[in-house]
């Protein structure tokens, strides 16, 4: 077990440098380079940028750039935003909390969706249940995520007028409302519309997984084995075909809650959620390459470390993995 | 399966015969009926400049559908060339290979492309070309899988000792067997091209109005959703009726396989 998750760590190094070699040249291949922001602006002379290009370093040869960024990342020195002048670090790290409720909430409501559709899918093959629920995930995978927020704000924002269509607060209620029963209700209803699109679309995609793992456990012998024993069909679903069919599943959903924190890119958008998946649009419409490298960077890095920790997760459910 | 195949066959001739179809051209501005909602005259309704969505969205459906059609062939045919090396090959290659595989599955697509899409400002031909190879890996795994395990069976190794050469095993003996799985790889790219045009137009960085996507339509749309809902309402449903029809191909395309002996 132990050989295994340090085998599978160690394969990450390379990875992660190949990552950040793709992340890095992507942004120095542009045109006029990470400076491309000041080439624009006419107020700014051609010796300001000379002189900004050697104070940063940007005439020096590449591998050399490439090697004293990765050493300052590593660090957790990620320089400052282009736009503001602020620290990368401080703009990236004030957008977490929003990002991590949205996706928590999302996940949770993904999960709590994924869990009876697929098991009940999965145990009546075939039947009305199932092939009603198969159709909708593959509408649901097929759904573009951002013009499904445009129709949830269409109807219950702007026709019913139930529900905000934006933001995570109402103007003004994030000071009078902090910590009131008033404050709290107000945060659950800017949740609900952007986390019905992020929940609906994953559990779209994972009710499919999940489905196809229970029809694969239940066909095993030992499936078999506990029907033959007399075991009620609950009892053999439940405990021991779930048990064995929800490891591959839950591997996937670790690896996806990585990728949902980028994913909400288009969902945050949409809804002006203040997260990282709105600062990285901010970003790009302002060119605030150090900005983009880092949160790249920082995706990239959760989703390869998720993908080691859904393995030790694979690996505890099902020790046969770690062989 | 089959309905969803006649669907795309009619969503594709509609494409090609838009001029003979829609009542006006897709650019034709009639300042006297803007903003006007779906009506006998005007299906979908009017834009702000009184273009008629129905012609937009057909017209677009040329940009979305040719996109999506053509990135998955970039997809499948470098997938193909990569995978199809290091499922050959093995060994030190493989490895390498699978690990920029590896790498490229972990940096998140949308934001790679938005990135890209931003810098370089691309034609309709590069936008192709960039989403075509921001989707080649999933191909490149299924492809080097299927020559790994056919590379041992019997009937490549009785090839091979009657003197086949590389291009020769690859050529007739490998695709064609490998060439189903292909298949199911590039439709499911087909989605998702699609998807991600309709994304990156979206966010203003796709497709270039004045020329209409599906996409770059939903754009415009999100502007003015309280007053005219309906701009939002057919490209959208184009998109999902589009890669719903695809996926259910696809899905249809992987069943016949497993249920053959």
């Amino acid at each position: 077990m132990c050989t295994f998750l340090g085998k599978r760590t160690l394969q990450t190094i390379p990875l992660l440098f190949v990552i950040s070699a793709v992340v890095f040249l992507l942004i120095h291949a542009a045109p006029g380079g990470p400076l491309a922001i000041y080439l624009s602006n006419p107020n700014v002379r051609p010796e300001d940028i000379e002189r900004l290009r050697r104070a940063l370093g940007l005439d020096r040869p590449l591998w050399q750039q490439y090697w004293s960024w990765l050493a300052a990342f590593t660090r957790g020195d990620w320089g400052y935003s282009f736009s503001d002048g602020r620290l990368v670090a401080s703009r990236i790290l004030e957008r977490v909390p929003a990002s991590l409720e949205l996706v928590g909430t999302s996940i949770l409501v993904a999960l709590a969706l994924t869990l009876p559709v697929g098991i009940v899918a999965g145990v009546q093959r075939g039947r009305w249940f199932d092939r009603i629920t198969t159709s909708a995930a593959v509408a649901g995978i097929s759904l573009p995520a951002f013009w499904f927020g445009l129709l949830l704000q269409i109807v219950f924002a702007s026709a019913l007028g139930w529900l905000p269509s934006s933001g995570r607060t109402s103007p003004g209620m994030a000071l009078s409302g902090a910590g009131t029963m008033g404050g709290v209700t107000d945060h659950v209803r800017h949740l609900l519309l952007p986390v019905t699109v992020l929940g609906v679309v994953q559990a779209a995609a994972w009710s499919r997984y999940l489905r196809a793992s229970m029809i694969e456990t239940l066909a095993q012998p030992f499936v078999l084995a506990a029907h033959a024993r007399g075991l009620p069909m609950r009892d053999v679903v439940m405990r021991h075909a779930l048990r064995h069919a929800i490891g591959s599943v839950l591997a996937i959903v670790m690896v996806d809650a990585a990728l949902l924190v980028s994913g909400a890119v288009m969902t945050e958008s949409v809804f002006a959620w203040p997260g990282l998946g709105s600062l990285f649009t901010e970003a790009l419409a302002r060119r605030d390459y150090s900005v983009l490298m880092a949160l790249l960077m920082l995706t990239s890095t959760a989703i390869v470390v998720f993908n080691v920790a859904a393995d030790a997760l694979h690996a505890i459910v099902d020790p046969r993995i770690a062989r | 399966m089959r309905l969803p195949a006649l669907v795309l066959a009619s969503l594709v001739g509609a494409a090609f015969a838009a001029p003979a179809i829609v009542r006006y051209p897709p650019d034709h501005l009639d300042l006297d009926a803007r903003r006007q909602p779906p009506s006998a005259a005007h299906w979908f309704g009017t834009d702000d400049l009184g273009r008629d969505v129905v012609a937009r969205v057909l017209y677009g459906a040329r940009v979305s559908l040719g996109v999506g059609l053509l990135s998955a062939a970039v997809a499948g045919i470098s997938g193909t060339g990569i995978g199809g090396v290091a499922g050959y090959a093995g060994g030190a290659l493989d490895a390498v290979l699978m690990r920029g595989t590896d790498a490229m599955l972990a940096v998140p697509r949308l934001p790679l492309l938005m990135i890209a899409a931003s810098i370089l400002q691309p034609t309709v031909g590069v936008l192709v070309v960039l989403i075509g190879l921001a989707g080649w890996m999933e191909t490149a795994r299924v492809l080097r899988a299927e020559f790994m395990t056919l590379r041992t069976r019997g009937f490549v190794e009785s090839a091979r000792a009657a003197g086949a050469g590389h291009a020769r095993l690859v050529m007739v003996h490998l695709l064609p067997n490998a060439a189903h799985a292909l298949i199911v790889s590039v439709t499911l790219a087909v989605a998702r091209g699609i998807l991600l045009e309709s994304a990156l137009s979206f966010f203003g960085v796709g497709v270039r109005p004045p020329q209409a996507s599906w996409g770059n339509m939903l754009y415009q749309a999100q502007s003015s959703l309280t007053t005219e809902p309906w701009l939002a309402v057919a490209p959208g449903l184009f998109i999902l009726i589009t890669t719903w029809s695809v996926n259910l191909v696809g899905d249809g395309l992987s069943r016949s396989r497993s249920s053959q002996p």
